[in-house]
């Protein structure tokens, strides 16, 4: 690796902004939060950039690298070609605070709309009990560390715009995990299709493409959602059995 | 000229909880169903808190993985990790609350790893006589904060976020309100209310290689601190045995002690499984002594002994320093850590984010080969001295809870301990406040003298010409407390650590931070440098008073614990000269009904004769 590197920037605010190039010195096994890092301590010490961890957990360091949504904190230097420049810029999908800080307020208000987890009564001895292998998807999407890039890449809220008509896959897999849990009485399948917007997606799978935490959340999470949908409002069958016998409330 | 306190916004709640990482949900959720207002204040985003970071699990008796479990065993473990200098009454009431605690998690939405009869599963730690740690995978901080947090979505909290603390108002001696700023635009803003909870966590910052993360500066140490709070046991200061060696930008990251619990042995350079050759006398009849009998633990032989990586952290901590200093360390300067034996697919199901961290940052594939690893500052068993059963500061209307107060974990913290503390007193710190406030229903007042004094202190940063790199100084003050007050000490460095952070604090008033107030990180580096020198100071001078080696204190020029030392913790607070005045404050007799059941043997616990 070369000792030095390229960062090129997008420094500015809501209102306007260019890109700004910086050349520090690197270290072996270096991230780009650390080149980010080194330009506030040597070039530019307000450059905004959020970070916590530093260690892939928090969820942070969110932001797009040469084009990819990313975790910076994760993303090493020798991923790129050697004395190439490397351009950063905050998430596309939300508006920009100033810099690298993005204001992502919008998902926080899209965890208050689902219902929370409603488990029954708890047994007599004390104990609820569920088996490993009922609870291993619940955990996958529990893996979720919040750090958006599936939604910033998510083309119904980055290119549509449509924030006000889909959750996005961050909380599909939320409702999911909430469906899918073996203790949850709740029954959000009709929130699903008419306030999370699960007919929106259209399965392109970037969303799952760009998951720091490899969760597969299209295979996994929003389509089995759609189809739990569909089983519900457009299966002819449960449509006659509801019809006659008011059943199938809970498929 | 003083700012018009008028013109600066003005939040009031009945109780304002700071932070909210596990202790300060646990807290705010517990206010809300008390019937209190309540308002959450961090820096961060909700559920970025240094929390999402445990990794093994939270430990607590509930006696699933093995029958013979139950809180005196814990109670018994916690007390010896913390070679007797805990507070006992702090650690009966946690290790006989954390069950209820971790089922309530569970009823909240949290989704543990299951044993075979479909409960909560339990792993083996350091320390602990039985498998104790609810765990999901080696991601159960990100568990428990998302079931928190998704929980107090649901419980009336006003969430203030990326809003950071500057100091506390007091009126007559009660606190009062809050003075912070938020980040995004740098506006000032004051929170009132009638009680305050400090949930600020530790302050590894100050150290050059941490699994620490940016948000650890010790900001409620220095606020409490300021207002008159006594820090207790300031020095103890746990390095974690295992966080990563390399390559050098993620040096100190942690590895959790998982996988020690799940089988892992540690080499040196040799290939010697060193741990054996440093079982301290106290633990030598509960360790394996030799490699067989290890190996038949690890496969399930309860007659057999633990294996002795899993000694309590300070020892196995000292253990890698020591291999590496007489030159039997690892490539890197570590120790090798083993865990490919259990094979690919057990350790992608128990270690999963072990793997990926290895994986994508020091290209290191450990179901294959082993991990370097060495010490990394970890944990503060210090800090602000509460009451044990309310979580009240001596600053009435002031509480502490989680790793920002002091008691539990005495001279040594054991793996599992942090996140049932987090509930456990968080939970008590809720119910103080709101018998504080119950007891003192008016609002406090607003002093607008002290309340521009802060904002003062704030703006001086912001308004110089120039000055020094705020970044600069944080860096020079890492090296030096790595340097002087790191996990061997002694006399000489303590002294030359004590005057670097007295050279430094005359610089830091002179600290420069350039642009202006909206979302300017070298702003916010600039005042966290307040709080880490004073954490600094207080470690320091603790370790320099405490001559003696206990837990994770380690004294090259006193080794081995002092009967003497054993009776006193050490007590910090603000002298009335404006000075750090230090004493050594008597623990008083143990309490006989405790004191029974921590200095039993394990064979008469078993027996059920305590």
């Amino acid at each position: 690796m070369s000792r030095q590197r390229t960062l090129r920037v997008w420094r500015g605010d809501g209102s306007s902004g260019q890109f700004e190039e910086y050349t520090c010195d690197v270290d072996e096994g270096m991230v780009v939060l650390d080149l980010i890092h080194q330009v506030q301590k040597h070039h530019a010490p307000d450059l905004a950039c959020r970070w916590n961890c530093k260690a892939g957990k928090c969820g942070s360091c969110s932001m797009e690298i040469n084009g990819k949504p990313k975790l910076s904190c994760m993303t090493r230097l020798s991923d790129y070609e050697e004395g190439a420049v490397i351009q950063v810029q905050p998430l596309k999908t939300f508006p920009i605070i100033k810099d690298l800080a993005t204001d992502v307020s919008w998902n926080f208000r899209q965890n208050e709309r689902i219902t929370p987890f409603t488990p029954p009564q708890l047994p007599e001895d004390g104990d609820y009990r569920m088996q490993q292998v009922d609870v291993d998807r619940v955990q996958e999407f529990r893996k979720c560390i919040e750090c958006f890039l599936c939604q910033d890449t998510c083309h119904i809220l980055r290119d549509h715009e449509k924030k006000e008509g889909f959750v996005g896959p961050r909380f599909m897999i939320r409702v999911a995990q909430l469906e899918m849990h073996p203790l949850d009485t709740v029954d959000r399948i009709p929130a699903t299709r008419d306030e999370y917007g699960s007919g929106m997606c259209n399965i392109t799978r970037c969303c799952t493409e760009v998951c720091p935490e490899h969760i597969n959340i299209t295979d996994n999470g929003i389509i089995p959602m759609k189809e739990r949908v569909v089983d519900r409002f457009y299966d002819p069958v449960t449509i006659v059995l509801r019809r006659v016998f008011g059943w199938g409330k809970r498929a | 000229m003083p700012t018009d306190i008028s013109e600066i916004d003005t939040i009031t709640h009945d109780v304002i909880v700071l932070g909210a990482g596990g202790a300060g949900l646990r807290a705010a959720i517990e206010c809300s169903r008390q019937g209190l207002d309540c308002g959450v204040v961090c820096k961060s985003l909700l559920g970025k808190a240094h929390t999402v970071m445990a990794e093994g699990g939270a430990a607590a008796a509930l006696g699933n993985a093995d029958k013979r479990d139950n809180w005196k065993f814990h109670f018994r473990d916690t007390m010896r990790g913390a070679k007797f200098l805990n507070q006992w009454r702090m650690a009966e009431l946690h290790a006989k609350e954390a069950p209820d605690r971790i089922r309530e998690l569970e009823a909240w939405g949290a989704v543990f790893d299951r044993t075979k009869e479909g409960l909560i599963n339990q792993r083996n730690f350091g320390g602990h006589r039985y498998p104790r740690l609810a765990h999901v995978g080696d991601r159960t901080g990100l568990e428990l904060i998302r079931t928190l947090q998704d929980k107090g979505v649901h419980s009336g909290l006003s969430v203030h976020m990326e809003c950071t603390a500057l100091g506390l108002l007091t009126d007559g001696g009660r606190v009062s309100g809050l003075v912070c700023y938020w980040r995004e635009t740098g506006r000032f803003v004051i929170f009132r209310a009638k009680a305050i909870i400090f949930a600020t966590g530790g302050f590894g910052k100050a150290w050059r290689i941490t699994s620490n993360s940016w948000e650890y500066t010790g900001d409620g140490q220095r606020m409490a601190y300021d207002v008159g709070a006594e820090l207790m046991d300031m020095e103890f200061t746990q390095f974690h045995p295992t966080g990563m060696v390399w390559p050098p930008s993620v040096a100190g990251i942690l590895v959790t002690e998982g996988v020690r619990g799940e089988g892992g042995v540690l080499r040196n350079s040799e290939g010697k499984r060193f741990m054996f050759e440093y079982i301290p006398e106290r633990f030598a009849p509960e360790t394996a002594d030799s490699e067989e009998e290890a190996q038949r633990w690890l496969d399930g032989d309860d007659s057999s002994r633990r294996p002795p990586e899993l000694l309590t952290r300070d020892v196995v901590a000292r253990a890698i320093y020591n291999e590496v200093k007489e030159g039997r360390g690892s490539k890197h300067g570590g120790a090798y850590l083993n865990i490919s034996h259990r094979g690919e697919a057990y350790i992608k199901k128990k270690l999963p984010s072990m793997y990926h961290q290895f994986k994508e940052l020091a290209e290191v594939d450990i179901t294959k080969e082993p991990m370097e690893v060495g010490p990394t500052f970890h944990y503060a068993m210090g800090g602000i001295r509460v009451d044990h059963d309310s979580q009240m500061t001596n600053v009435p209307g002031l509480f502490a809870c989680g790793e920002c107060a002091a008691g539990l974990h005495g001279a040594n913290r054991l793996g599992g301990n942090s996140l049932s503390d987090l509930l456990v007193f968080g939970r008590r710190a809720g119910l103080g406040a709101k018998e504080f406030i119950d007891a003192n229903p008016d609002l406090p007042a607003l002093d607008e003298a002290q309340a521009n004094k802060i904002l003062d202190w704030a703006k001086a940063p912001l308004m110089r010409e120039s000055g020094e790199n705020p970044y600069v100084l944080h860096d020079e003050l890492r090296d030096a407390m790595t340097a002087h007050v790191g996990i061997w000490r002694d006399e000489e460095g303590l002294a030359a650590g004590i005057e670097v952070i007295e050279q430094m604090r005359a610089r830091v008033a002179n600290v420069k931070a350039h642009g202006s107030s909206q979302y300017n990180p070298s702003w916010s580096e600039a005042l966290d440098l307040d709080s880490l020198l004073l954490c600094a100071e207080a470690v320091a001078r603790g370790a320099k008073m405490r001559q003696e080696s206990r837990g994770a204190h380690s004294r090259v020029d006193f080794q081995g614990e002092r009967e003497e030392w054993g009776k006193y913790n050490i007590v910090i607070k603000k002298g009335d000269d404006g000075q750090m005045s230090i004493e050594r404050v008597d623990r008083g007799e143990d309490p006989p009904h405790l004191a029974k059941i921590a200095r039993a043997t394990l064979e008469q616990l078993e027996a059920g004769d305590v």
